[in-house]
């Protein structure tokens, strides 16, 4: 069991790489293009805010992106014209590859952004963070920079603070600790030194990336985690600590469907990896409750949680990159 | 330079400016990205430290020079003019660092197209991003100054405060100041250029833990405030000079059902004359003494803050350059006196305004607002009275 020593050697906090302007040199030396895309989805009170903090400080001031980019999945708000109105390149999802249609998910944005994007390293960061900072950026991108063996990098939020009005913080979040990490110590232990394994920030080099199948649903960053680790090992990451990520919590219900979409994920790895055999079909119909007047109603939802292929299987990806 | 110059000078910078405000469209990202960044660290009087620390990285990083804490806390930086150095002059420009918010608060701030909302934007989060954006923008526009520009993040200046930050930094500073600017986020048109006679206390109203509840006069401290209240707002005051007495905030009791023992009222008295600040603080003294012998309830006054009237004449210079310079802008202008950072360059006889650079909405709330696409024609502002300062158009003639 390596965790202990990869925890010491691969695990950050940002302010370790407070000298920006040394990743930038760095960045430069190896003619690296970094690119950050976020995806949104009714996002407008939130994203103005993330595109000048990242075009200013990360752009302008240290020029550490090369571009910015919002990936939205159809936003019913005013999201596009305000990440328009404030400089990035903002597209639609559907209009990204279009012959190949249009699939429900964050999943499908973070996918697409891999055709769309020029940058041999890809930055993902939601769009939903109250308290967005510069070192949700550099903090990812630095130990790919710096260290070439690593090819996937994590946040993980480790101080709590005491807020209101619905708002918390993200420790290891309900659905880690009674779901995620109970299935990795039981499955795949190393990887529960990952402390944050649902957090949506996370930095990939694109070669990693494009290899990669993507669930378009609640399970990416589950799939990618287990993808990586049984192509690379879990040398191949590393996490960051970017102190606090104040975003609006989700109610129970939602954590639910979450769930059930995550272990519909995992356990198809497990199957085709030969860890769990014969599984057969499992249900994609996620049943809850809610009592309305003494009557309890049944709700059901339907999670299929449908993959996109690896990028590399996609011919206009291949003709792009020149594979 | 001659008189004539001088003028044909002045009028070539007002042509200028509109030209100028266009060009700061093109750099608002920056000043934007530094004011949701300092707006967002909390910052109470008397604990600034975090976003002091923060402002001295932005003048480092911008390369201002003897970047430095002081004493008192206050961040400094020195932005060289281009001048010969021996004959270089100092502008110093200052804004509060300080809020009224707690730290316990949630500081995150919004941006729309069209406004920035979170508590302090306004009050100063716009005034320091003005200070962390401003040596980059001198830059960018080639908007070159013979003069030192003295920028200062102030400590303590509301409330308890008193203004402590900017009056150690006046009494301790070595280098004489030409003029001083002191920049408020909002309102814009603003030009204060007096300061007013004040005086800002509190009363504090104690029942003692022995007060006979069951005696027919018996009261708690909410009504005995509020019998403060009502005598003073019968103390006579004039209209000239102008004069008010401005009741802040009342807190008491903690429950529906209980008479309460504390009372706490926070007010200011404000004049022209300092004859009227001091004869109605007299006067509250005697409310106090007199509602306490009364009531047999301890009725305290704590005075906090004091500032003598002063200032520049409307006629000054530096206040017509100004005026023009706003009129070039098309800035309706409202002279307002002050009550801030302003006495203090008044008390230390440096000419000095205050500016206000954007307008703003729900002041002093969580939702506090500022409208950022006023910001160019706000810095156009700044940069046309910095220029004109430099350039001698603001000296007495």
């Amino acid at each position: 069991m390596m965790i202990e020593s990869w925890l010491k050697s691969n695990t950050y906090h940002h302010s370790v790489f407070w000298d920006i302007m040394n990743i930038v040199r760095e960045k430069e030396r190896q003619n690296l293009k970094i690119s950050l895309c976020i995806p949104t989805l009714n996002e407008e009170s939130t994203i103005g805010k993330e595109i000048v903090l990242f075009k200013a400080e990360l752009m302008h001031r240290y020029p550490l992106l090369d571009e910015i980019a919002v990936i939205d999945s159809g936003s019913s708000d005013a999201t596009r014209d305000v990440a328009d109105s404030f400089g990035a390149d903002v597209y639609l999802s559907s209009e990204i590859l279009p012959h190949l249609g249009t699939k429900r998910g964050k999943g499908e944005n973070l996918w697409k952004a891999i055709y769309q994007l020029r940058g041999d390293i890809i930055v993902y960061v939601d769009a939903d963070i109250k308290n967005i900072h510069p070192r949700f950026v550099y903090g990812l991108v630095a130990p790919l920079v710096y260290r070439s063996e690593v090819h996937y990098v994590k946040a993980f939020y480790d101080r709590p603070l005491a807020f209101a009005q619905n708002i918390r913080p993200s420790g290891g979040g309900r659905v880690t600790e009674i779901l995620i990490r109970p299935l990795f110590s039981l499955f795949l232990p190393e990887l529960t030194a990952i402390i944050q394994p649902l957090s949506g920030e996370y930095a990939v080099r694109r070669k990693v990336l494009e290899t990669l199948p993507f669930p378009v649903g609640y399970g990416v960053e589950t799939a990618h985690l287990v993808d990586v680790y049984q192509k690379h090992g879990l040398t191949a990451f590393a996490q960051t600590d970017l102190d606090q990520r104040v975003h609006h919590n989700q109610p129970t219900e939602s954590l639910g469907r979450m769930a059930f979409g995550i272990m519909r994920t995992f356990f198809k790895r497990l199957e085709n990896a030969g860890i769990v055999k014969e599984l057969g079909s499992m249900n994609t119909i996620m049943r809850q409750f809610q009592t309305r007047d003494a009557i309890h109603e049944h709700l059901l939802t339907e999670i299929q949680e449908e993959e996109r292929p690896p990028m590399l299987d996609i011919p206009e990806y291949r003709e792009r990159w020149k594979h | 330079m001659s008189s004539r110059k001088k003028r044909e000078s002045f009028t070539t910078l007002r042509r200028q400016l509109p030209r100028l405000r266009g060009k700061l469209e093109d750099i608002r990202e920056m000043f934007l990205a530094n004011l949701v960044m300092l707006s967002e660290i909390p910052a109470p009087t008397f604990e600034e430290e975090q976003r002091a620390h923060f402002l001295r990285q932005r003048f480092a990083e911008v390369g201002l020079v003897n970047t430095s804490f002081d004493d008192m806390n206050n961040v400094v930086g020195i932005h060289p003019g281009q001048g010969n150095e021996e004959e270089r002059s100092n502008i110093l420009i200052v804004a509060h660092l300080d809020t009224h918010f707690a730290p316990t608060l949630d500081h995150s701030v919004t941006l729309t197209p069209r406004h920035v909302v979170g508590p302090g934007v306004c009050d100063n989060g716009v005034g320091l991003a003005v200070l962390a954006t401003l040596p980059t923008l001198l830059e960018q526009l080639e908007w070159p100054l013979q003069s030192n520009l003295l920028l200062l993040g102030a400590t303590r200046s509301l409330g308890r405060g008193n203004l402590d930050g900017l009056r150690f930094f006046l009494k301790h500073n070595r280098l004489p100041c030409r003029a001083g600017l002191c920049i408020e986020g909002v309102q814009l048109g603003r030009l204060s250029i007096m300061s007013v006679g004040m005086l800002r206390g509190e009363i504090i109203v104690t029942v003692p833990e022995a007060y006979d509840w069951t005696s027919f006069e018996a009261r708690g401290a909410v009504a005995l405030v509020t019998d403060v209240v009502r005598r003073m707002m019968a103390i006579p005051l004039p209209r000239k000079p102008k004069s008010t007495i401005v009741l802040g905030s009342i807190e008491a009791g903690t429950s529906f059902n209980r008479m309460a023992t504390h009372a706490t009222l926070r007010f200011e008295v404000k004049s022209e004359s300092c004859d009227i600040v001091r004869s109605a603080a007299a006067d509250i003294e005697d409310i106090c003494i007199e509602l306490s012998s009364e009531s047999h309830a301890e009725v305290e006054l704590n005075v906090i803050a004091r500032r003598e009237p002063g200032g520049i004449a409307f006629s000054h210079p530096l206040v017509r350059r100004t005026r023009s310079i706003m009129k070039a802008l098309d800035i309706p202008l409202t002279t307002s006196p002050s009550t801030s950072e302003l006495s203090m360059f008044i008390e230390s006889g440096i000419p000095a305004i205050t500016l206000g650079m954007t307008v703003g909405e729900k002041l002093n709330s969580i939702r506090e607002q500022a409208d950022i696409t006023l910001i160019p024609t706000g810095l156009a502002q700044l940069l046309g009275v910095l220029a004109a300062i430099d350039r001698g158009f603001c000296d007495d003639d």
